[in-house]
């Protein structure tokens, strides 16, 4: 295969990865989308493996080969709910992934430059398939030309780094293995700050030509970055966290394409890593909070006391629930982050089902941020066989609550708390909430009078119009199909 | 607890204070239900359903008194009943204590606790026990429907093949419950309506019912309904003048007028003079609510039907609940279930007579010898009926402002980002080797076509679509396989690992990508 060839294969694997990513603005369309996607990555892999001056196939095929049987069975294995761990383990692997070439990339332009110094010839060296096609790249490269090259190494591993140990926090905290409240060593952001100063001394240094200790020191700081800030970041705030981790992961790809010269890699990477920021800037504007103040930790201060709230949250039974989905017409579903941890979409799905199949107008809210992933929710009402025709987003719904009988909240808080619209001085103030309350019924089913995750009280739970039913959502759910045929 | 409910004494009264389901409610709350034989009868709750539904029969009043720990009753007890009460014995009921300071006497020497179900405070928490909101609902259907029968036309416009029929034009005087239930039946039944209040809060509330407010010209500073306990307060005689001047404009076009006005511990204000009535055409209906308490209409004969000289029919009735026994009582034995609720915190059948709770302490009217009427101020203040702000609709030429403001800041952003944007790529591009802006001229037109791309995915699709740039992302094989041919073993086992789990990446994040598109069905 020529060079011509394999560029001609990548730009045919750029564009169909760019349909297969604009394929996903319809649900139909994605379907297809996919196979554009998994063609231009056979497409790619296929051409770089036959492409001159690649060696160790059989190395290669067993690589893949075990790599592929892994991915199979995770993929085949993994509950919709764990979608948010495995996309956080997955970009782990490529951060990992990144940090290994990077240093590779080192490893091979020193002993490039030992074959230079020994006097051996370049077209000896790839007739006898000594130097592969990239050593022979560095071996044409000049000083600038070096330089700029090392500064991208060290930008691929930085980067690499922060989204291998950011991600594998991620992981545990998603999965329940790490503690899921926000927690940082004393010296806060400052010893990020210590830490990436430092990271630039050591950039500096390997560009100077100190060595590759800078770069595995350089690896070893940048993954304390990312363990740390992630470890600063609450539950709540994963759907950010992920974008911003599956941003990086492009971008560290990309950088890896710098360093590799190979555009393929630079167009992927590029793609990945604006995907990953729009998600986290969509997530930020839901949450009506400052990205930085997100990545930061915490919510920002509040400017003055917090609204009292009045009244008392009043419980009820699912034998009154189901007399009034009985008398309602049209009934709006709320699902969060609690519905998935109880595991309650089975239920619910069947319960969607049972009032639909009484001719009510059934439909699902689902607000931007709610679960711990972007689209969490869609996917998790999909696996349950929700119609995605009657899952509504929050700007398509939120004009209709007024006009709906029920509106049934499982397991979401803060996305529906009105104290973001009449409370100035909260600290979600100003934050797009689900009007819920604009109901003539509200259904709260929560396991506990507590507050959510963000600590801050529920107006709603108060109102008069809202009857709470306390309990775990699965259990409260099934419990209400007994008494619904 | 044994809880029991007498047959109603007052002649005419259909109404009962127990029904088989409240019965089986209140056995939930672990108390006995009694009832005296055939005293559901007239709501159409045969003995027969009450025993099913656990409650004990017991054959006469006497007995009921005797056996029960709580009386359940809904119209105030006669003198005969409260001498059957004994020391502890609660009686819960309507009891109207400003009119029967003499019956409280009589319990309070005997040592009951009685509880008046009129008296529960009109505070959010209580409303479903408010008998009277429950049985206001109720009366002003049925003044409605009584209208209706005595009314000789459609309430409904129509076009028939014999000939055109106007709607009916009905006034509702008064915006209480009772006169948000009649609007709502008369407008569902096709009636024009009028709503009038001396509230002029209510006017969303009216028009929220399909009513169209009579507006006065009258400036008065005007009283919040929240401060008398959500009731009307008595108006200004200037303010009354203007209102009746209203009224005698209105009343030639009216069909039927459906009065509901009272004034709390008063007599019903008269609204509706004589004149009024002859204003009106032959055939028209009066239906007053407040006849039991002298009648919005001065021509209002309580509990009677009668027809003027010229042809108006005046209905006087005070006994509309009753009219509609089996729905009233249906509602009142819920709303007296919910006070035993209250009154059960544990669902244990004991009786806990909470003086701290607000809405126990003000329907309380008499407890351990004493009589505790009238009651202090409800801690929670009633309906919440904050004065709303207004927000200032702006004008267009201010929305065209702000629209070219924006637009302006739009602009100026953006050119802002393109100037920096294009300063930092000549920069970049003055300094860096020509091998490299080849890369980096991809490198920036890919990130565009990434933002383009990307903003028009569908937010249902968030998910799938991180799983499938994490498999993309997997791309990094690429920088492995052209690694892993070194002659450095280090680099061959490095690439070795990265080929393998960027495989595991591009392997299950397609796959599962696949699994989660599968499942959006379409219904």
């Amino acid at each position: 295969m020529s060079i011509g060839f394999v560029s001609a294969c990548y730009l045919i694997a750029a564009i169909l990865f760019i349909l297969s990513l604009g394929g996903l603005s319809g649900q139909e369309s994605a379907k297809r989308a996919i196979w554009y996607g998994i063609a231009g990555m056979a497409v790619a892999v296929f051409a770089t493996i036959f492409a001159p001056g690649v060696y160790n196939v059989l190395l290669i095929l067993v690589a893949i080969a075990a790599g592929a049987y892994a991915g199979y069975v995770v993929a085949g294995r993994v509950q919709m709910t764990e979608m948010p761990q495995l996309v956080a383990a997955l970009h782990s692997f490529v951060g990992l992934a990144a940090v290994f070439i990077g240093l590779s990339a080192d490893i091979m332009l020193t002993r490039v430059e030992n074959l230079q110094l020994s006097g051996a010839d370049l077209d000896v060296l790839i007739l006898g398939r000594d130097i592969t096609a990239f050593g022979a790249a560095l071996w044409l490269k000049d000083a600038a030309e070096l330089n700029i090259f090392r500064v991208e190494v060290a930008l691929g591993i930085f980067i690499g780094a922060v989204t291998f140990t950011g991600s594998v926090v991620a992981f545990g905290k998603l999965a329940g293995r790490v503690d899921g409240k926000p927690s940082k060593l004393p010296g806060g952001h400052m010893l990020n700050l210590a830490a990436a100063v430092l990271c630039l001394v050591l950039l500096i240094m390997f560009v100077a030509g100190a060595g590759i200790w800078t770069m595995l020191l350089m690896a070893l700081l940048a993954g304390f970055i990312g363990w740390h800030l992630i470890m600063g970041i609450g539950g709540a705030d994963m759907p950010v966290v992920v974008s911003m981790l599956n941003s990086y992961s492009g971008w560290a790809a990309a950088a890896i394409g710098f360093t590799l010269g190979n555009d393929l890699l630079i167009v992927t990477g590029a793609l990945v890593g604006s995907s990953g920021a729009i998600l986290s800037y969509i997530m930020c504007k839901a949450m009506n909070r400052k990205f930085v103040s997100v990545i930061l930790g915490g919510f920002g201060g509040t400017s003055g006391p917090a609204q009292a709230v009045e009244g008392e949250m009043v419980a009820t039974d699912a034998d009154a629930v189901a007399s009034l989905l009985e008398d309602a017409d049209s009934v709006i579903i709320i699902p969060g982050y609690g519905m998935a941890v109880a595991q309650a979409q089975q239920p619910v799905a069947e319960l969607t089902r049972r009032l639909r199949a009484k001719g009510k107008k059934v439909r699902f809210a689902i607000h931007p941020v709610a679960g711990r992933l972007p689209g969490h929710m869609n996917v998790l009402l999909a696996e349950a066989k929700v119609p995605y025709d009657i899952v509504m987003e929050m700007d398509e719904i939120n004009d209709d609550f007024p006009s709906t009988d029920v509106a049934i909240v499982i397991g979401s808080n803060d996305i529906v708390n009105p104290a973001a619209q009449d409370d100035p001085n909260s600290p979600i103030a100003g934050m797009p909430v689900l009007e819920v309350w604009k109901a003539k019924d509200v259904i709260v089913s929560k396991r506990g009078q507590g507050t959510g995750y963000s600590g801050i009280e529920n107006p709603l739970f108060y109102k008069d119009n809202t009857r709470m039913l306390y309990g775990d959502a699965k259990k409260s759910v099934e419990e209400l199909l007994t008494k619904i045929s | 607890m044994k809880i029991g409910a007498p047959k109603e004494t007052h002649e005419g009264e259909a109404r009962v204070a127990m029904t088989p389901a409240s019965a089986k409610d209140l056995a939930k709350l672990g108390h006995a239900p009694l009832i005296e034989a055939g005293a559901g009868l007239k709501a159409g709750f045969t003995d027969e359903a009450y025993r099913e539904a656990g409650a004990e029969v017991l054959p006469g009043a006497e007995e009921v008194f005797a056996a029960a720990d709580v009386v359940v009753k809904v119209r105030p007890p006669v003198e005969a009943e409260v001498d059957r009460l004994r020391e502890g014995q609660t009686l819960i009921s309507m009891i109207y204590p400003a009119q029967n300071g003499e019956l409280m006497e009589r319990a309070r020497e005997k040592g009951a606790t009685i509880v008046a179900m009129d008296m529960v405070p009109r505070i959010s928490r209580a409303q479903k026990m408010d008998a009277l909101s429950s049985m206001a609902n109720i009366a002003g259907y049925r003044a409605v429907i009584e209208a209706g029968s005595n009314f000789g036309r459609f309430f409904t416009g129509q076009v028939t093949a014999a000939g055109k029929v106007p709607p009916a034009k009905v006034l509702v005087v008064g915006a209480g419950v009772a006169g948000l239930a009649a609007i709502g039946t008369a407008t569902s039944l096709g009636a024009i309506t009028y709503a009038f209040d001396v509230r002029p809060e209510v006017a969303e509330q009216i028009e929220s019912m399909g009513a169209e407010f009579v507006y006065l010209d009258f400036e008065e500073a005007s009283q919040d309904g929240a401060a008398t306990g959500g009731y009307a307060a008595p108006s200004s005689p200037e303010f009354r003048e203007a209102q009746l001047k209203k009224f005698r404009e209105l009343a030639p076009d009216m069909d039927i007028v459906i009065t509901t006005a009272l004034i709390p511990g008063r007599d019903a204000p008269v609204l509706w003079t004589k004149d009024m009535v002859e204003a009106m055409k032959p055939g028209s209906v009066i239906v007053d609510l407040a006849a039991e308490r002298g009648g919005n209409c001065e021509l209002t004969v309580a509990d009677q039907k009668i027809t003027t000289e010229n042809g108006v029919t005046i209905v006087g009735y005070t006994d509309f609940p009753s009219r509609m026994a089996a729905q009233s009582s249906t509602l009142y034995a819920t709303n007296i279930r919910h006070m035993l609720t209250d009154l059960t915190p544990g669902k244990d059948g004991a009786l806990n007579h909470n003086m701290e709770d607000d809405v126990i302490r003000g329907a309380t009217v008499v407890r351990e010898r004493e009589i505790t009427y009238p009651p202090p101020p409800p801690k929670v203040p009633a309906i919440a009926a904050r004065p709303k702000e207004k927000v200032k609709e702006p004008t267009p030429e201010e929305k065209r402002a702000k629209e070219l403001a924006t637009f302006k800041q739009q602009t100026k952003t953006q050119i802002t980002v393109l100037a920096v944007g294009a300063l930092v790529m000549l920069i970049i591009g003055a300094f860096a080797p020509a091998s490299f802006m080849a890369h980096f001229i991809v490198f920036a037109l890919a990130c565009f076509v990434g933002f383009q791309v990307i903003w028009n995915v569908s937010h249902a699709l968030h998910t799938p679509l991180m799983a499938v740039t994490n498999a993309i992302s997997g791309i990094v094989i690429l920088g492995a396989l052209l690694q892993i041919g070194s002659g450095n073993w280090i680099v061959v086992i490095l690439a070795f690992v990265s080929v393998l789990i960027a495989s595991i990446n591009i392997v299950g994040g397609f796959l599962v990508t696949r699994r989660m598109l599968a499942m959006f069905q379409k219904s």
